[in-house]
């Protein structure tokens, strides 16, 4: 594929089969820099709106209507010749945008597969089952005789799984390693090492030959970056597409925001005025029990990192708990050395990013665990206790009940920012250290209706994706 | 500072840390574990021959098809005396192995990944930027602690363990056994003592040893059925409107025995307000709990079948509830896998690059030695009759050099378990890994020799 200015030179159709393509290799086609960066936005419309779905918890049957959707709104095309490679430059600018670094990749790569998922679904039987040979799949059907051999488990597992009850079901037999997806939830019969797949589950199998080749390509994307591209297209490429994936990502809340360090001594004001309750929780525990385990620490500790707190001070901060119950010494051989690391002073020496919404909302806590999100992970009755202890007022408190029962969980911390600060969030909570900056944004300047402050607050800030979105277009 | 970190690739530390406090504490009893006594075990009693064999998976044999770099690219570390902390170490032969732990006798050592290079030369291959160093192989591991039952056992807390909460361990080698034999189609399976308070699983075939973080965070989640946590009351959860075969047979087959005909009674699940309170939070029917609540504050009188009789009220009404129907007849399922279903700290087994506490290792603690355990007859282990380190020295002393082999274990009470890791588990998988390596050696031969034919 090869960007050139305006005038279009040709354009080979590689219109045949199947509207899905698998995106195995660059198509040989040119494209005008323009089309480069508007398709490209358009799909990062798409991928940002799944994005934003997945983190709200949606349902699959919601998800798939969803995708479907963004998809139509979004990647339309005046020519319909062109929908299909519209389709396939803009995956590969984006897999140029995404493939420079871990995080952006893995991003990239979970997006991407949830969109080929529900497309894939969206395809009928005939489609389904070319695309299947396309993968090169060697799975037969299973025979009559193998079927009535295990007909009562497979009945077994549909039934635990609310599908309907066939008799001329077709089944495939596959290596378990090859459906994890399906082998995580329960959802098929595993016998010896072989998982029965039903027809409609040949999705996952074909997700993870898809998730496959993606992973590798972008690695080798990557390479190809660094190596050539970055270089040769210093001026011409490699300014869009770093506008582009600043876009999605928002701001790193690696770095305290400009002038923001906090000290020791204020933290608990501070954490009563301005922490969400996901790290308020984690705090409070951690001053109860003056203990947390793994996955609390570094929630709370990154977060604590954001938010401006040196590492000097974080190590003492941690010590005055943890050395109440487990001794200084101890303190220092078994847990200094994690904090450190938090920090980039250990071990492979990376700067660790504190964690966002949806990377604690998927976060999965255990026996002992206080980590993970609130309005996830605690009953109705324990999240009522701690949003009253929030001084969250009855009628804001049922609205925030409401956005839990619907698994919109970063929109009920929404709601209880509003509640608390007495101020509205147009951006919504993405993550932790966005709700403490706007927090503490909102009660520096007193302004109750803030909205033009942290609109000035927010150049060079955009927390929002249409707004850089919009500047591109413009 | 007191601990040096003399190798500085810890950011992936994953090991049990509070097992060096617990030597700490230990010190103060000489009699069951110290320095010298563990330089003993090391100098003629550790099977070093075996584990070298073991983690060598055939690849020390004289086949071509054997890969001779395989042992030296397995990642071992070694927790020292002075809380100095080894990371990294590799080892090219068994004589480098076995010289290496006598040298330095490490009070713990862990088993970590085979990396796709010498681990201790890292570095040298770190410079090329790519990055080329990481993990390729390793055993899929299980790591189940009966600290974490603590919610579901009223003998023990913490660290402690006695004959009425081991079978809780028990439980979990059949489940978990079963099915990655059943189900998986695993077959080299080792079961391990972990020392105090628990159990290590490790699966030794080629198939597992290779499979992704994925995979492998996928079987930890086919076996999850805890979905709660400290901040909501109900810790298990099955949904659906039927249960999986999986969750079927583990519940006919061990779950419900096993919490009926022992833990019941031995754990009195029902003994008193407190205890039958919370079971009657895991039923979401006000109706049926108050009637409950009521027969049970009544009649307080303490029988010895007390358990049995309120366990037996609580089934009867919940089955015979028809009209609110599956939901509450599932909670007798949720309430016994609550109390029985294995409780796997799932963060050892999700990733390749977890270091787990080699077998054969002496517990600081408590001295004892972690010796496999038969999961077929796994009922019949008990924790507090697991060879202890002096035990084993006096052995040596007074009756030793008995042992028909060159071999010093063979006339102590470990013998016993070497021969069984030996035979039972050792023998078969090197009987597969050669006709592994076999295979894969007279592949690659045809498709050298197809391409060469053009």
């Amino acid at each position: 594929m090869e960007a050139v200015r305006s005038q279009r030179k040709s354009l080979v159709s590689t219109g045949v089969g199947s509207t899905l393509p698998l995106y195995r290799s660059a198509p040989p086609l040119e494209v005008r820099l323009e089309d480069f960066e508007l398709y490209a936005i358009d799909r990062l419309r798409v991928l940002k709106g799944i994005s934003d779905a997945l983190s709200r918890g949606k349902k699959p049957d919601e998800m798939e209507k969803l995708v479907l959707d963004l998809w139509k709104t979004n990647m339309r095309h005046q020519h319909s010749s062109e929908l299909l490679n519209k389709d396939i430059i803009s995956h590969f600018v984006l897999r140029l945008v995404y493939c420079r670094t871990e995080e952006l990749r893995k991003w990239f790569l979970s997006i991407e597969t949830t969109l080929f998922r529900y497309r894939f679904r969206d395809e009928p039987p005939e489609k389904q089952r070319a695309l299947m040979a396309d993968f090169d799949l060697p799975y037969k059907a299973v025979t009559i005789a193998e079927y009535e051999s295990v007909k009562e488990k497979l009945n077994q597992v549909a039934r635990a799984i609310g599908q309907p009850i066939t008799t001329d079901a077709i089944y495939y037999k596959v290596p378990f390693e090859e459906v994890p997806e399906l082998v995580a939830g329960r959802r098929v019969f595993i016998q010896k090492g072989n998982a029965y797949i039903a027809m409609n589950q040949v999705v996952s199998l074909v997700i993870t030959q898809f998730r496959s080749h993606l992973s590798k390509a972008l690695v080798l994307t990557n390479r190809k970056w660094t190596s050539m591209i970055r270089e040769q297209e210093k001026d011409r490429l490699v300014p869009i597409i770093e506008a582009l994936s600043t876009s999605y990502l928002g701001p790193d809340y690696n770095q305290p925001r400009e002038h923001a360090e906090i000290s020791l001594k204020d933290i608990d004001q501070i954490a009563k005025s301005s922490f969400p309750l996901c790290m308020g929780h984690l705090f409070e525990k951690l001053q109860e029990d003056h203990h947390l385990k793994h996955g609390g620490r570094m929630q709370l500790g990154l977060f604590l990192k954001g938010v401006g707190l040196k590492l000097d001070d974080a190590l003492a901060f941690w010590r005055a708990e943890f050395s109440r119950k487990v001794g200084a010494e101890r303190f220092e051989k078994e847990y200094a050395y994690s904090i450190r690391h938090n920090y980039g002073k250990e071990g492979k020496r990376t700067d660790y990013t504190p964690y966002s919404c949806q990377k604690i909302i998927s976060s999965t806590p255990g026996v002992g665990d206080h980590h993970g999100c609130p309005y996830r992970h605690f009953s109705e009755e324990n999240l009522r206790a701690a949003l009253t202890r929030m001084r969250v007022g009855n009628r804001a408190l049922e609205d925030v009940i409401d956005k839990v029962r619907n698994r919109h969980y970063q929109l009920a911390c929404t709601l209880t920012f509003e509640a608390v600060h007495g101020s509205s969030c147009d951006a919504g909570v993405n993550h932790p250290n966005q709700y403490y900056n706007d927090s503490q944004r909102i009660l520096e300047s007193q302004v109750s209706s803030s909205w033009t402050n942290t609109k000035m607050a927010c150049k060079g800030y955009l927390c929002h994706c249409d707004f850089v979105i919009m500047d591109l277009v413009v | 500072m007191n601990r040096e970190e003399v190798e500085n690739g810890g950011d992936d530390m994953l090991i049990d840390r509070d097992e060096i406090e617990q030597r700490r504490l230990e010190n103060a009893v000489p009699e069951g574990f110290n320095a010298d006594y563990l330089k003993a075990y090391y100098g003629k009693i550790f099977p070093y021959v075996d584990m070298f064999k073991w983690l060598s998976y055939g690849n020390d044999g004289k086949h071509p098809g054997c890969d001779h770099s395989y042992f030296g690219r397995r990642e071992f570390s070694f927790t020292l005396d002075n809380d100095i902390y080894l990371r990294f170490q590799s080892f090219n032969s068994v004589s480098e192995l076995e010289n290496a732990i006598k040298e330095k006798c490490p009070f713990k050592i862990d088993i970590g990944p085979v990396y796709s290079v010498d681990p201790s030369k890292r570095h040298a291959y770190s410079q090329g930027g790519d990055n080329i160093f990481t993990p390729v192989e390793k055993e899929l591991v299980f790591d189940i602690d009966i600290s974490d039952y603590d919610d579901a056992r009223y003998c023990c807390s913490g660290a402690d363990v006695c004959l009425e909460c081991w079978p809780l361990m028990t439980i979990a080698i059949k489940v978990i056994d079963t099915a990655l034999r059943d189900d998986f189609g695993f077959s080299h399976i080792l079961w391990v003592y972990s020392g105090r308070r628990g159990v290590h699983c490790w699966v030794c075939d080629g198939k597992a040893r290779r499979l992704n973080n994925e995979q492998r965070a996928a079987i930890v989640d086919y076996f999850r059925v805890y979905k709660g946590n400290e901040n909501s009351s109900k810790k298990v959860s099955l949904v659906g409107p039927a249960l999986h075969p999986f969750l079927v047979r583990s519940h006919t087959e061990v779950l419900k025995d096993y919490f009926e005909k022992r833990l019941l009674s031995s754990q009195n699940l029902f003994l008193n307000e407190e205890r039958f309170e919370k079971i009657l939070e895991m039923i979401p029917d006000e109706s049926v709990t108050s009637e409950l609540r009521g027969r049970w504050l009544s009649n307080k009188r303490s029988r010895e079948e007390i358990n049995v009789a309120r366990w037996d009220q609580l089934k009867n009404l919940l089955q015979s509830n028809k009209q609110k129907g599956q939901g509450l007849r599932r909670c007798i399922e949720e309430i016994v896998f609550t109390f029985t279903y294995p409780r796997l700290d799932m963060e050892v087994s999700k990733h390749m690059n977890h270091l787990l506490k080699a077998p054969f290792c002496v517990h600081p603690k408590t001295g004892r030695v972690c010796v496999p355990i038969n999961p077929k007859n796994c009922e019949e282990f008990n924790p507090s009759a697991v060879p202890i380190l002096s035990q084993l020295l006096g052995e040596l002393n007074t009756g030793g050099f008995k042992g028909e082999g060159d071999n010093e274990w063979d006339g102590t009470s470990l013998g016993d378990c070497v021969r069984y890791f030996r035979e039972s588990f050792l023998q078969p998988l090197l009987k597969s890994c050669k006709e592994e390596i076999e295979t894969s050696y007279n592949a690659k031969v045809q498709q050298s020799r197809n391409s060469i034919s053009w």
